[in-house]
């Protein structure tokens, strides 16, 4: 062989990420950087430099998201010119959500939060078709109609955020700041965090399981929209002005999904298990997602949910230091916030020290998930305390 | 976890070492977690810190003293709750004392001693025979390849072969010093913030807590604490307007303590804005501090706003609360249980008591509460309408007998709008916590309550009923002795009523008409009653002027029937008179909450720590390497083995591009003897390196 030394050598370096760069990597970075440039020069006259600061972070932060996980820049590109339609459809009339065709029936946020509802449900019964009849075609549908839903949902919050300037400049918020909102954001990350794993374990057993979460947050939405009214944009009360809330509310989500996502999971474990127990032969022995799929996916889940749930909880602590006077007052809701970091906490030293695996730990994600959901929906409906937003 | 087995030198089972083994223990790590877990939900579902007179309300005085004792109204302030936080803290800085010595070992060391066999029974390895290949060439390659895959290796001999031990991402252990220690530096600077240094101080005698209510210069010495006595405190005081404290209050179990403050804080202003639809958008405190040691003569103007608190020489003093800090109120007061027309004007303050004379005892008053708006969902709306109407001015104001009981009220300035009539309204309850009862009080042609208070005051008064029922019956010569029977009849229907309502008249007349002819002797006795009440305000219109001759409109029929509705409420409603508000000059309060915490830094340290170490442990692996080679019959043997602590798939992968790296070199597959059984498990992505 030919080949010197050194240039083995080199083949054998894994070759440094500018080299992995590949074209369509760079356009990429070229989309993003001209957007923001565009955004930041457009509106220079209202921006101050903390909103630049953000915008630039925002940018980088959109770069890293893409290059690491490619699927995300179709997204984000359609998310946006979604958003970007309906911005400009609406101009500074907010009374053309109910006569512009595009609006009242596609883009207004009630209306794009309908069709994430319906695609949600659709995805989840096309997840199990495809898993039942092992077609990769049906598979591949359930992704499409998967993401069709979160970028309906993600352009629906984005408009929500305007339409909410449009009602009123003091009105005018993220829209993160009650139940009704947080619930679509909670769909849209599990279904993020979910279509991540999929495309990571080139896999689509687990959809189903994923996505039944997702429906069942769909199906509260549209209770709690219709047989409650809380579609309304209400304004900020004083308490929640704040910019934490930006970051607390969303780190949360990431916690919540993630979590849900594992609970789901663990289901999916323990029917397989319980399946290759009974008939090893039978259905659902073979189509159910392999047990050590499952099992690592709810590692990797919980974990990330518990990172994020941490930074989460910090930054709730940081907020009410500055909010309520002290940056932990046992508030029923910072309580639970503990006792479900305590709970997961448990879950991952016996897992990681212990050795635990399979059935115990799947049991335990799925009771975890009953205290997560407490902690989430419980405290506000059963408790009272500091944390006023969203009462059912 | 398999390659951190920390070894441990066989000792004596002495009682130290016994207890260092239970500490760190992750048995009891665990349990500590859960049970700490465990017993944060109970000060979640039993509401904390609220005065100790609703428990015993809500319990019964048996399980309020229990619960009392437990500790439960103030869970998280207990001696037993922070016991086992202590505990976790303990355990976890025991854990962390014997696991860090060996974790550091771990880091430094490359584990050149390992035995072939123990090589061999490795998850992820690979074998091969190179012949014609130099031992020492291909130990160059290898660590070659070690070299750009970024690990680092020791070389030794063993036996009869050589070994390489490499690794990399060894800063994964630190995540674990990092989260730990983190664990214990947020439980040590929180048991500082917390309430440790009150119940020492407590326990010691050296302050008592004060559970009378007491103005603040009346405070003994015993219950103050001086600046900087403790190092955290959460206390709060109420500002009126233009009033200034040095001081908070911190309120613990049933009674409070005062701190004092090294500076004074005076409110100028409180306002409270509104959004558009009537909800409140911003609460904001303009304050004046006066620190004649730090600022002299020019005391700091600030704006303190809820999440946006001013932090002032280590305190942070932000807007918690609002209320009333002694609104001037003008007040009118009706008769409602005599004859008399003329109501009594007084004025008062809210927090203030008058005292009223009646004929049953002296009454207090006590005025508690104004409010300016009083947003409330619309009377008619569905559940979820989201449909709001501003009431108004209000009173809040409580009447206490001799005996100490008392009635709440809650009367409303303005007339309020219900199916297109007017109403004064004033609700009531005989205890704190019950719904309000409303009594509607209609409106007369002028908006105002007169009307209906003349027609009370004139169906309590018997000479002008008298005569006006003499005088209404007309001079009849036919059958005096009916009329005069008629008129008593009436008379004595009229005051059952006035007496007791509806409800008395009906039960009267089962107490004397027997039972067969209940239904129609009530029925007479009804008609009869209203015929005569509607009579009496006929002549109440004519006194107003009303020409009643050309007929009563609808609006002064709706009136009536409205009128004998109030009326008949009015036995319960329990007061003698109906306080009208006619005037007012607010005054607000602003509810200041000012904290100092010693340990915030040593918390916030902690959170920093924390989120490193989960980083770094989750998303890094402590990875090694192990490349054993031999000359055997002239040729190279070679081993690769591998280990990770953490991310297993993913080291799985890097394995196997590894192994794809060397095969290439080498040129194989030629003469490979053994190749690993990799996918046995560890799932099905360590193939997938092509
Ligand atoms: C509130 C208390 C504690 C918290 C929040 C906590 C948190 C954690 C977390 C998140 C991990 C990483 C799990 C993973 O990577 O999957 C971990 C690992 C570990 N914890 Fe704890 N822990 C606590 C107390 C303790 C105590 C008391 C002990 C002692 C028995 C302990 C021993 C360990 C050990 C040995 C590891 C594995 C470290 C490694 O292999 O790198 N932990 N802990």
């Amino acid at each position: 062989m030919a080949v010197t030394r050194e240039a083995m050598l080199e083949q054998w370096e894994r070759p440094s990420v500018w080299q992995r760069l590949t074209i369509r990597d760079a356009l990429w970075v070229l989309l993003v950087v001209a957007g923001a440039g565009f955004a930041g020069w457009f509106y220079q006259a209202q921006m101050d430099r903390y909103e630049f600061a953000i915008l630039a972070g925002t940018a980088v932060a959109l770069i890293a998201w893409g290059l690491y996980w490619p699927p995300a820049r179709l997204f984000t590109v359609a998310v946006t010119g979604l958003a970007l339609l309906a911005l400009w459809r609406y101009g500074s009339d907010y009374e053309l959500r109910k006569s512009a065709f595009l609006l009242k029936y596609v883009l207004e946020s009630q209306a794009a939060f309908m069709w994430m509802s319906v695609l949600y449900v659709l995805a989840t019964v096309t997840y199990f078709v495809a898993l039942f009849s092992r077609s990769d075609f049906v598979g591949r549908t359930a992704t499409a109609l998967t993401w069709c839903a979160t970028a309906m949902g993600m352009t629906g919050l984005l408009v929500r955020w305007r339409e909410s300037y449009l009602l009123g400049a003091d009105i005018g918020h993220i829209p993160v700041s009650n139940l009704y909102e947080v619930f679509v954001l909670f769909a849209l990350i599990t279904a993020l965090l979910y279509l991540f794993y999929e495309d990571r374990h080139r896999t689509r057993a687990m959809g189903g399981f994923a996505l039944l979460a997702i429906s069942g947050a769909v199906g509260f939405l549209l209770w709690y929209a219709f047989d409650r009214d809380a579609y309304h944009i209400q304004p900020l009360i004083p308490a929640l002005q704040s910019y934490w809330m930006k970051i607390h509310v969303p780190a949360n989500f990431i916690g919540y999904g993630a979590f849900s996502l594992a609970a789901m999971l663990g289901v999916a474990y323990l029917l397989r298990a319980g399946a290759e127990a009974r008939r090893p032969d039978g259905v659902l022995a073979r189509v159910l997602p392999p047990l050590e799929l499952l099992d690592d996916v709810m590692y990797k889940a919980i974990a990330l949910g518990f990172a994020a749930f941490t930074i989460a909880t910090i930054l709730g602590a940081l907020w009410a230091a500055e909010a309520w006077g002290g940056y932990w007052s046992w508030d029923p809701k910072e309580t639970w916030a503990l006792i479900v970091w305590l709970n997961y906490a448990a879950w991952l030293h016996l897992r990681l020290t212990k050795g635990w695996r399979g059935t115990p730990m799947a049991w335990w994600a799925v009771i975890g998930l009953f205290v997560t959901l407490f902690a989430f929906l419980g405290v506000n409906m059963f408790l009272s305390g500091l944390h006023s937003y969203g009462s059912l | 976890m398999n390659d951190t087995a920390v070894s441990k030198p066989v000792r004596q089972r002495t009682l130290g070492w016994v207890l260092l083994e239970f500490l760190g223990s992750m048995n009891l790590a665990i349990t500590l977690l859960v049970v700490v877990a465990i017993a944060s939900v109970i000060g979640t579902v039993l509401q904390q810190n609220q005065p100790y007179p609703d428990y015993v309300l809500k319990f019964g005085p048996f399980w309020f003293e229990v619960f009392r004792k437990l500790g439960l109204y103030d869970v998280y302030g207990t001696v037993w709750f922070v016991a086992i936080l202590g505990f976790l803290i303990l355990s976890t800085s025991v854990c962390l004392y014997r696991q860090v010595p060996g974790m550091l070992r771990d880091m430094m060391h490359f584990r050149t001693q390992v035995q072939l066999h123990s090589l061999r029974a490795f998850h992820l390895r690979a074998e091969w025979r190179l012949p014609n290949r130099d031992a020492d060439a291909v130990l160059a390659d290898v660590t070659s390849l070690f070299r750009a895959r970024g690990y680092r290796w020791r070389i030794a001999d063993q036996g009869a072969g050589r070994i390489a031990a490499a690794m990399k991402g060894r800063f994964n252990r630190l995540g674990y010093l990092f989260t730990h220690a983190a664990v214990v530096i947020i439980g040590i600077g929180g048991l500082l913030d917390g309430n440790l240094w009150l119940k020492l101080k407590e326990s010691t005698g050296e302050i008592v807590l004060e559970t009378r209510d007491l103005p603040a210069r009346d405070v003994p010495d015993q219950s103050r604490l001086a600046p900087g006595a403790v190092p955290s405190f959460r206390g709060n005081v109420m500002l009126p307007e233009g009033s200034a404290a040095n001081f908070v209050f911190l309120r613990l179990r049933d009674g409070f303590l005062l701190q004092e403050l090294p500076f004074a804080i005076e409110l100028k202003d409180f306002q409270v804005a509104y959004y558009d639809t009537g909800q409140p958008k911003s609460f904001t405190s303009q304050v004046l501090i006066h620190d004649r040691e730090q600022l002299g003569d020019q005391p700091l103007a600030a704006t303190i706003r809820v999440n946006h608190p001013l932090i002032y020489r280590g305190y942070a003093i932000y807007q918690s609360d609002f209320g009333d800090g002694g609104s001037k109120l003008e007040l009118r007061a009706w008769p409602l249980s005599s004859a008399k027309l003329e109501p009594v004007e007084a004025k008062g303050e809210v927090g203030g008591v008058l005292k009223v004379a009646e004929p049953g005892g002296e009454l207090r008053l006590e005025l508690d509460n104004f409010r300016l708006f009083n947003l409330l969902p619309e009377p008619d709306s569905q559940v979820g309408d989201r449909k709001f109407r501003n009431f108004g001015p209000s009173i809040g104001f409580k009447l206490r007998d001799a005996g100490g009981g008392a009635r709440e009220y809650l009367n409303y300035m303005a007339p309020v709008q219900l199916e297109q009539r007017w109403f004064y309204i004033s609700g009531m309850r005989a205890r704190p916590g019950d719904p309000y009862s409303y009594l509607h009080i209609p409106a007369d042609a002028r908006s105002s309550p007169e009307r209906f208070l003349r027609f009370n005051a004139r169906l309590r008064d018997q000479s002008w009923l008298q005569d006006f029922l003499t005088r209404s019956a007309g001079p009849s010569v036919e059958n005096p002795e009916f009329q005069r029977n008629l008129k008593l009849v009436r008379l004595n229907l009229v005051d059952l009523f006035m007496q007791g309502g509806f409800a008395a008249v009906t039960e009267r007349a089962k107490s004397v008409v027997p039972a067969d002819r209940l239904r129609e002797a009530t029925e007479l006795y009804l008609n009869i009653l209203r015929d005569t009440l509607a009579e009496i305000y006929v002549e109440i219109l004519r006194e107003e002027g009303s020409k009643v001759e050309e007929g009563v409109s609808p609006q002064e029929e709706a009136f009536f029937s409205d009128a004998i509705a109030a009326l008949s409420a009015l036995p319960v409603y329990g007061s003698p008179f109906y306080l009208q508000l006619t005037s007012f000059q607010q005054v607000e309060a602003s509810g200041l909450q000012v904290t100092h915490s010693g340990g915030v830094t040593v918390v916030y340290t902690g959170f920093a720590l924390l989120v490193m170490g989960i980083f770094i442990m989750f998303y890094t692996s402590h990875r090694r390497l192990w490349a054993w080679l031999a000359v055997e019959d002239g040729a190279t043997r070679l081993l690769l083995a591998g280990a990770g602590n953490r991310r297993q798939t993913e080291f799985a992968r890097e394995f196997a591009a590894l192994r794809a790296a060397l095969e290439q070199r080498f040129g194989l597959p030629v003469a490979a003897v053994a190749s690993a059984e990799q996918s046995r498990n560890g799932g099905g992505e360590q193939n997938s390196t092509s």
